[in-house]
């Protein structure tokens, strides 16, 4: 249970990576720090007193500048995009320090937007993944119709062929700073949301996700295919959600907590390294076959 | 309807690679012209192509479409303008998209794109239809990954894209050069057939000394940056090839010695 609703969660920072990794073919490192900048201005919103959903909603637009700036570094001044994510990530490890005003706020004793749902005498788990179910039900509606629309399908053609992108009159510029925005504005939002239901934000929080969410992604096109985009985004939410669960199970097999990282590194790793593998195989295979 | 003036473009500019890939090109092609433009490797053809469209800035000269001044437009706004096929099939069209995706991108060319659906079902009986005309059996798989069709079968998808939206001016670079012998007649026969049926403008790179004879109503042919034969009117119906290889030693001094064009006779 405690699997399905952090992984719940995490699938909307899941589909933030996708829409880097995936559909524009960035591997984008700014989501480390939008993660936290999530957190971080939801943590502070909603301590000063905000609704915590107008906190989330603040959340969203930190992340969208955080993207932004990715954005006009690399296309603006050409700086190479896995670069430009690193040098957002790092300078947003200082703004999100001076956001907070600490390493770290609890959430202790706040209304967050779990509240509702607990003061109608649920458990605070099940509210997380009510809210978890309404929020991720919502974004993956909207991101299927986004993507279908005019502007959705240039950037999806922008990480497809850039060059055929241009030749059709799109500034393939544009296409990729909005793509860019629109992911670590869901990253973010996944960051205040991860935060309120741990009830703190930290400055360390950010640390791996990435990694997480490309682990995500791929074990939800491994176990759940890739036929058409809207069970493309479904497979997402259930990546997230199996990758929590293998956690579980590794933790409760005795793997100490402090090789998570190193687990997870390795088998996107391997995960990644399929396609290596199975071109060395493949001659391998056709030869056992011929001498057959 | 185009006009190139004294357009310089020099590559690698103050280092030892410094290369001047146009000196000085300057033509104009007149509305309805069908233009081929033939010359060994190297000799800036693509180079010119790519100046026109945008893809990099020339550095000195102007270039004027249907008396737009283009010269300071960048890529993807020249684009409202021009059809473009490449060399590299897999260069005109987004893979991981389906047919109709490709052709709705290209629908919208020059138009701002908004919040609309990005395929309308209207579109998609347009599209069935111009596929139709292709007679490649690809009006049946209007949904099909782009990826998956044949060299040809893309060529043609292109061509159908680049002339969706009747441009100004058709580029095309070497646009069969990479298929076999048998698609590319086809796919030069069905260039042939859109750039008449539209009445298109086109400028149309090729190595193939024939097709450049065969195809269109003007022959310009490039050495080292420079466009040094222009022939048109009745003495381009005219033309042989021995004509054309005879001129080109008169004029640049040696023989033609390019392996692909030749080859290619
Ligand atoms: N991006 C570039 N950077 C540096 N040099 C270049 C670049 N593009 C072309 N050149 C050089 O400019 C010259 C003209 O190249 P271009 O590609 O226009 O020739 P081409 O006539 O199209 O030849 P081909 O028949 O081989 O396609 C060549 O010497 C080439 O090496
Ligand atoms: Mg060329």
């Amino acid at each position: 249970m405690a699997a399905v609703s952090l992984g719940l969660l995490w699938a909307i920072i899941t589909t933030g990576v996708y829409i880097t990794y995936r559909i524009l073919s960035i591997a984008d490192l700014t989501v480390e720090g939008s993660v936290v900048t999530g957190a971080a201005i939801a943590a502070i919103t909603i301590t000063r007193g905000f609704n915590p959903y107008l906190a989330v909603a603040f959340s969203f637009f930190g992340g969208v500048g955080a993207g932004l700036i990715t954005g006009l570094l690399h296309t603006k001044l050409k700086i190479p995009s896995l670069l430009s994510g690193i040098l957002t990530m790092i300078a947003l490890y200082s703004i999100n320090l001076r956001i907070m005003g600490k390493a770290n706020i609890s959430l202790l004793r706040i209304d967050t937007v779990y509240t509702v749902f607990e003061n109608t005498g649920l458990s605070s788990m099940l509210s997380v993944i009510i809210l978890g179910i309404i929020f991720v039900g919502c974004l993956i509606g909207i991101l299927y119709w986004f993507f279908g629309t005019e502007i959705g399908s240039a950037i999806r053609a922008t990480g497809s062929n850039p060059q055929m992108v241009r030749a059709q009159g799109i500034n393939t510029n544009t296409t990729i700073i909005l793509g860019l925005m629109i992911s670590n504005g869901l990253v973010a939002i996944g960051g205040a949301l991860i935060a309120q239901s741990q009830r703190f934000s930290d400055i360390q929080m950010g640390i791996g996700s990435i990694v997480i969410g490309l682990a995500s992604v791929i074990i939800g096109e491994v176990l759940f295919g890739r036929r058409n985009f809207a069970s493309r985004l479904l497979s997402l939410v259930l990546g997230a959600i199996v990758y929590r669960i293998i956690i579980a199970l590794v933790l409760r097999l005795g793997m100490p907590a402090n090789d998570l990282k190193l687990f997870t590194a390795i088998t996107v790793a391997i995960a990644l390294s399929l396609p290596v593998f199975r071109s060395y195989l493949e001659p391998l295979r056709k030869s056992v076959k011929r001498n057959k | 309807m185009l006009r190139v003036s004294r357009i310089i473009k020099i590559f690698n500019a103050r280092t030892i690679n410094e290369k001047v890939a146009l000196h000085n090109v300057s033509f104009k092609l007149e509305k309805g012209d069908f233009a081929t433009l033939i010359g060994g490797n190297g000799s800036g053809k693509s180079t010119l192509l790519n100046c026109i469209a945008g893809v990099y800035p020339a550095d000195r000269g102007s270039i004027f479409i249907d008396g737009k001044d283009m010269t300071k437009l960048c890529e993807y706004r020249r684009a409202a303008f021009l059809g473009r096929v490449f060399q590299d099939p897999m260069m005109g069209t987004a893979s991981d998209m389906g047919i109709e995706e490709n052709l709705a991108l290209a629908l919208r060319r020059g138009k701002i794109r908004g919040l609309r659906w990005g395929i309308t079902n209207k579109e998609r009986e347009h599209y069935k239809k111009l596929l139709k005309d292709l007679g490649l059996g690809l009006e049946a798989r209007l949904g099909t990954k782009v990826g998956l069709l044949s060299g040809g079968q893309r060529q043609a998808l292109t061509l159908l894209m680049a002339t969706i939206k009747r441009p100004k001016l058709l580029l095309l670079d070497e646009h069969a050069a990479a298929l076999d012998p048998r698609t590319a007649k086809k796919v030069m026969k069905l260039t042939d057939r859109i750039i008449e049926e539209e009445n298109l403008t086109t400028l149309m790179v090729t190595h193939n000394m024939r097709d450049a004879i065969k195809h269109g109503n003007r022959l310009m042919m490039m050495y080292e940056g420079r466009i040094i034969l222009d022939i048109k009117g009745r003495e381009k119906q005219k033309l042989t090839v021995e004509d054309l290889l005879e001129r080109f030693e008169d004029i640049s001094g040696e023989e033609f010695a390019d392996d692909r064009t030749l080859l290619s006779q």
